[in-house]
This record gives structure tokens, sequence and C-alpha cells, in this order.
């Protein structure tokens, strides 16, 4: 995900690859969940804002897909989607809050990439949300890919990766384009939409969500290429295993429910069900749970307060919201997409 | 433009005394200088016209082409302000992310420090109960915000948000800071060096570091240094990086105050047998601080409209809030000016508050040199 303030978060960046280094990530003495379950609640990261992933609502009660991630664990652990105490966290202090011990889960469109997960003592959950750095163009300048983009004023928000991989796109291809800065989001769809910028630049799902909101979206193409790979994970701290493997499979039983077609409606009725992996997940046979630290119906209880994959994507993101994203790669690998759960046996 | 209204008014001092009516004296005194020349008259009607239009683009947008009814899809098509944004969004715009049904208590709280600033601002209630007031308003409002006695929901610091934070951070940060100022005034001004020298350190790093990387420093370097497990609160943090800053530049104000005041002020309340201690408490720092009030006016606005500075650490502030709530993803794109606009009223009125009394302060002290 990109975000402003790009200077500020490259001094933070070097500063806590600096002190971990140094302090080589002290492990903590007592384990995550035992400190989440004596303190009642899950101090969860998540973006102030970010339209379908993170954003409070008319009673100021925060929702979004980062958010259902964390309340889904929240349900694994205590059967109540809402123990979590929410910690709004920018880009510049995120990993830090992490490593300090600000907050147990990091949910905030985090992209996975191989120096955080290796340098700042994090480790990666699933990824949740497969995106990709995309372009857009107003359709009448009729430009069916990126490579035609020749002299072009290209529009995007700060952020050290954003740049970088236009950068790293148009460069070896010899072709030259102009990049306008805008530090306001609204000022950098507007200049967009006031004809001011002859593409913009940002992750295909925030691509999807300004298109949305244009008042003619038919007047602008998604242009095909994805330009970045940005796999958006939650985050932890390193050096809990368990603590990940509780994070780990409660989103794999997010996936595994849409699987098996567990919904957040059906899912009593799945208990009476034959299927044996069924039976192992919701926790009827096995114990599971136990494994994890946790009670033995920790998934059943994540599908019926927070319902499966499918249903969260669909709730915060897809076409029936306003941002009206199509699951593309965010879709099971038994459909074409890149979602995949191991197996619960 | 004052001399040529001097001029004009010279010119017509002689028939004036001729005219015997109060009312067209006074009458004429006001049309003069808007239309006693050419110039002044060209330069009235386009400030007139210049100004209705402002009225009427206002007035256009919030009233005649408003869009009063329906939801977001209605406010995409209409061309005016959208009330039903307002309708949705008002009590998230200023409580933020605090518990809904637990509003009251902020606003209580808001209203009774609003109180008791009301009350510590008319002189004639100028009187060491004050300091009485003041200490029950800060424990009430601190227990009806924080909750967890008498049952009241605990509510964490991290719900704190929306227009009571930004209160709580520029009032606190200024009612702290001025003390600490204050002292670090009379140390910048001390005969003693080693205390001169640290407070002329401790000023001119603070002034010469921006606020935000002072907020930054302490959201982010703080807690690394930290024992692991053991957490600051975050507000606290900001809060206290505010109180260090704002003291930085109340020092600067006081001691411009304290250069005013002639050796001689000195002179005579040591001959009077005064110690230090008293000379300031009695004679220099009551004139100092008249004389400091525009400057501290000053600070005190800037500092408010700087606390929207602490979203870069993730306190939703009150223009975050604002923000947040156009960023909802049934308006995102629909609302933006009506946003904006709120937050530049909200700031207005109290920025505009606190210039006015500030000029009512100095009429009251009677500064100018009249």
């Amino acid at each position: 995900m990109i975000q402003p303030k790009s200077m500020v978060r490259w001094l933070a960046m070097s500063l806590i690859a600096g002190v971990a280094a140094v302090s080589a990530a002290p492990a903590s003495a007592q384990s995550t969940l035992d400190t989440v379950k004596k303190r009642g609640k899950i101090l969860c990261g998540v973006s102030p804002v970010a339209p379908g992933f993170s954003y409070a609502d008319d009673k100021g009660v925060r929702r979004g897909f980062d958010v259902d991630i964390c309340r889904a664990v929240s349900a694994a652990i205590f059967a109540d989607p809402d123990k979590v105490e929410y910690v709004p966290l920018n880009t510049n202090v995120r990993f830090q809050a992490v490593q300090s011990g600000e907050v147990d889960i990091l949910s905030r469109q985090n992209t996975w990439s191989f120096t955080r997960d290796a340098s700042l003592g994090l480790d990666f959950g699933p990824v949740v949300f497969y995106d990709g750095q995309g372009l857009m163009a107003p359709s009448k300048l009729n430009v069916k890919s990126a490579g035609e983009l020749a002299d072009a004023a290209i529009c995007l928000l700060p952020g050290t990766t954003t740049l970088q991989n236009l950068e790293d796109f148009f460069r070896p291809r010899n072709i030259k384009y102009e990049s306008v800065v805008f530090e306001n989001s609204d000022e950098w769809r507007n200049a967009f939409f006031n004809g001011r910028c002859d593409a913009i630049t940002t992750d295909r799902s925030d691509l999807a969500s300004v298109r949305a909101i244009a008042n003619d979206p038919s007047q602008y193409v998604v242009l095909p290429e994805t330009i970045s790979k940005e796999p958006l994970a939650p985050t932890i701290r390193q050096n809990d295993p368990n603590w990940r493997d509780i994070l780990n499979w409660s989103v794999y039983a997010l996936i595994g429910a849409e699987e098996k077609g567990v919904t957040q409606a059906n899912v009593d009725e799945f208990l009476k069900s034959e299927d044996p992996e069924i039976q192992r997940m919701l926790g009827v046979n096995g114990d599971f749970g136990k494994m994890l630290g946790l009670d033995n119906k920790w998934a059943y209880n994540i599908v019926k307060s927070v319902g499966n994959y499918g249903e969260v994507f669909d709730r915060n993101l897809g076409p029936k919201t306003r941002l009206g994203l199509t699951r593309g790669p965010n879709e099971l690998w038994t459909k074409g997409g890149l979602l995949y759960a191991p197996p619960f046996r | 433009m004052t001399t040529a209204t001097d001029m004009a008014e010279a010119q017509v001092e002689m028939p004036l005394q001729r005219e015997p009516g109060v009312e067209r004296r006074l009458l004429r005194r006001t049309l003069k200088p808007l239309i006693g020349t050419p110039v002044n008259a060209v330069v009235t009607l386009a400030c007139l016209w210049i100004l209705w239009l402002a009225v009427k683009g206002a007035w256009g947008w919030l009233v005649t082409r408003a869009v009063t009814e329906g939801g977001a899809q209605a406010c995409k098509v209409g061309h005016g302000a959208c009330w039903p944004f307002y309708e949705a969004k008002l009590r998230f715009m200023i409580f933020g992310v605090y518990p809904y049904d637990e509003h009251w208590r902020v606003l209580l709280a808001m209203v009774l420090f609003l109180g008791a600033m009301a009350v510590t601002m008319i002189p004639r209630f100028w009187s060491r109960r004050l300091i009485a007031l003041w200490a029950v308003t800060i424990v009430a409002t601190a227990v009806l915000i924080g909750g967890g006695v008498r049952g009241l929901p605990h509510v964490p610091t991290t719900q704190w948000s929306g227009l009571p934070l930004s209160f709580l951070l520029s009032a606190v940060g200024l009612a702290l800071g001025f003390p600490l100022g204050l002292v670090l005034a009379l140390a910048r001004s001390s005969k003693l060096p080693a205390i001169r020298v640290i407070a002329i350190v401790f000023i001119e790093v603070i002034r010469g570091v921006p606020l935000i990387s002072i907020l930054f420093m302490a959201s982010v370097m703080l807690p690394l240094f930290m024992p692991s497990g053991i957490t600051v609160d975050k507000l606290l943090r900001a809060q206290i990086a505010i109180i260090i800053f704002a003291a930085a530049y109340i020092a600067e104000a006081v001691r411009g105050g304290l250069q005013a005041i002639p050796r001689g002020q000195h002179e005579a309340a040591s001959a009077m047998g005064l110690h230090y201690w008293q000379a300031m408490r009695l004679v220099v720092l009551p004139q100092a601080l008249k004389i400091a009030i525009p400057p501290l006016v000053n600070i005190s606005i800037g500092f408010f409209q700087d606390t929207t500075l602490v979203t870069i650490i993730g306190l939703l502030d009150f223009l975050s809030t604002v923000r947040t709530a156009m960023t909802d993803p049934n308006w995102v794109g629909i609302a933006v000016l009506e946003g904006y606009v709120f937050a530049a009223f909200v700031f207005l009125v109290f920025s505009y508050g606190m210039g006015a009394y500030s000029r009512f302060l100095e009429r009251r002290l009677r500064l100018g040199h009249d």
C-alpha cells in the first residue's frame, strides 16, 4: 500500500532497521497469546483511513477488510469478534509499533517483502489480499497499454515504492514520462478527473475505487499492466511461533470455509456435516483448537461471527460496495485465483 | 489608505463644524473614508461587488442549490452543499471513534471545560478560587472521558478522538507549557551562566526542530528505548512533545516582554528592597506579560491548529476525523468540500474567539501607548 510522507517513512525504516539490528529483536518472555488472554483483548494496528480496508462508520465503529482479519483472530481466541482495541497507525510508525509491543497484530495493507521479513524482526501471516500497482487513463486518450504513455503526465501519491515501481517499469522500455506528486489524495483524484493528469498510478484496488467515485466511471480505463507485486499480509513480531500459527490458521479458516462452502448463515448446519475435514475444522472431531492453545470451536467461532473469506471480501470491497472490486487474483485456487488454504488434518 | 482618509477628514473638518445635527455628522464621518474621493468610491464599490459575489456564491451553495434530502447518490448528482452528509457524519466528525453511546460524557466534559474557560476569561472572577475551579474541572473532565469508575465504562486513549482530542492536546499543551516557558524565559535572562546556557540550548534545540519531528521522535524512537513490553501511552507521548514545544515558543514570547521592561524598573524594585522573585512577581512580570499578550495569543491559535499534525503519528484529531468521515465508502469523493468547509468553520470560530478575547484583554489592561 502506498502512503504519503515518504521521507519521514524512509527515515523511520532506516531507524527501525538500525535499532532492530542492534537489539537483535528482543524475545518477549511471555507468549503473546497469554498476554492477550490476560489483557482480555487484542491490540490491532490498522490504517487510520483506508476506504474498504479500515474506516469508521457513522457511529465511529471500525469496519473494513483489514479490521475483519483482527476480528477473526479475536473470535478464534475469545469466541467474540469484538475483543479488539484498534490502534490507528500511519505508515511511518507501523512496524515500530509491532516491534515495541504496542500492537499484537498489524493489519493495515502491508506489502510482504524480503527486506521487511528478513531485517525488521517481523513475521508475516498469509497473504490476505493480492494487489499490485497499476495505471489508469481517461478512455478518450485511447491508450491501450502502459507502453503507449510516452511523454504523459502521470500523477501519483508520495511513497517510496510508487515512484520506484514506475521508474523500474518505464526506464528499461526507454519511455519518457513526467511524474506529478500530490500530497493529498483528494487533490490527486480531482487533478485526474479534471484532466490535469494523462494517467494516475497506485495499487489496483485503489484505482478501482477512484474509478468508482468518478461521475462517469466508463470514461476511465484501468490499463492491463500490473507493474509491481503487492501481496498484503498481516504482520506480527518474530519469535512467537504459536502466535504466528494462530494468525495463519485464522486466515486459513476464512479461506478454508469458503472452499468448503461454509458461510456465516449455514455454519450451524455444517456441524452435522459428514466431511471429516469440515468436522476437524469446526471442532466436531479432533483436538485441533487445543493444539493452537485455543478452544476447539475456534474456527466455528470465526465463521459464525465474521463469515468466510468471500463474505468478508464482498462485505467490504466487493461489487455491491461503492469500491466495487472484483475478486481477480483474490479468488480461490479452484476458481483460478491464488487463495489456497493448507489442509485441516 | 490611512493617509488618504486622514487627509479627506482634514479637508472636511471645516464644513462639518457648521452643521449641527449629530447624526448627520456621524453619518458623514463614516461615509467620508468610503466615498470621500473618487478613488475611495471606486475601491469601496469594488469591495462591495466582491463581497456580493462571495455572499451570493456561499448562499447558493449552502441554501438554494443545497441537497437537503436523500443519500449519497442525491449529493453526487446535486451541485450544492450536501446536508445529508452532515446529518450522517456530524457526530462522528466531532467525537470520532469514541464509543457512540458514551458521547454524552465527552460532550459534558467539553461543556464543563469551556464553561471553566469562560469563567476564567472574565476579569471579575480573577481570584485564587479559580485554581480550585480548575482542579475540579480537570478531575471531572478526566473521569468523564476516561471512565473506569462508578460504573462508567473505561474508554482507552486510542479511542479519544475528534474535537475533544484537539482541545485536550492544545489546552493541556498550553496550560502546562506556559509555566515551563515562563521559567525558561526567566532562566534565559538570568545572570547565572549555567542556567542561562541550559535554557538557551533547550529553547534553541526545540525551536530548531519542526514539531512534526518531535512528535515523530516521541512516537517512534521513545518506545524502542523502553524495556520490552513496557509502552507509554501514545497520546501521553504526543502530549508531552506538544508541552515541550509550546514551552520553547512561549519562553521566547515572554522573553520579548521581559526585554521591553526598562532596566529602571528592576533597579527601582531592588531599591525598594524587593528580592529577585518579589521583583519579578510584583513588578516585572505583570508588565512583561501584558506586553507579551499578542505573541502569546498568536502561539495559542497556532498550537490549536498545529494539533492537526498529530495525525502523522496516528492520533485522530478533529481534522483527521473530518477526513475519515469523507472517506467512508458511502461518501468518498462526494462530500469533499462539505468536510473541509466544516473543518474550516470550526477552526475559524475558535481561532476568532481567541483573537477577539485577546483584543478585549489588551483594551482592558490598557496596553496601547495612547
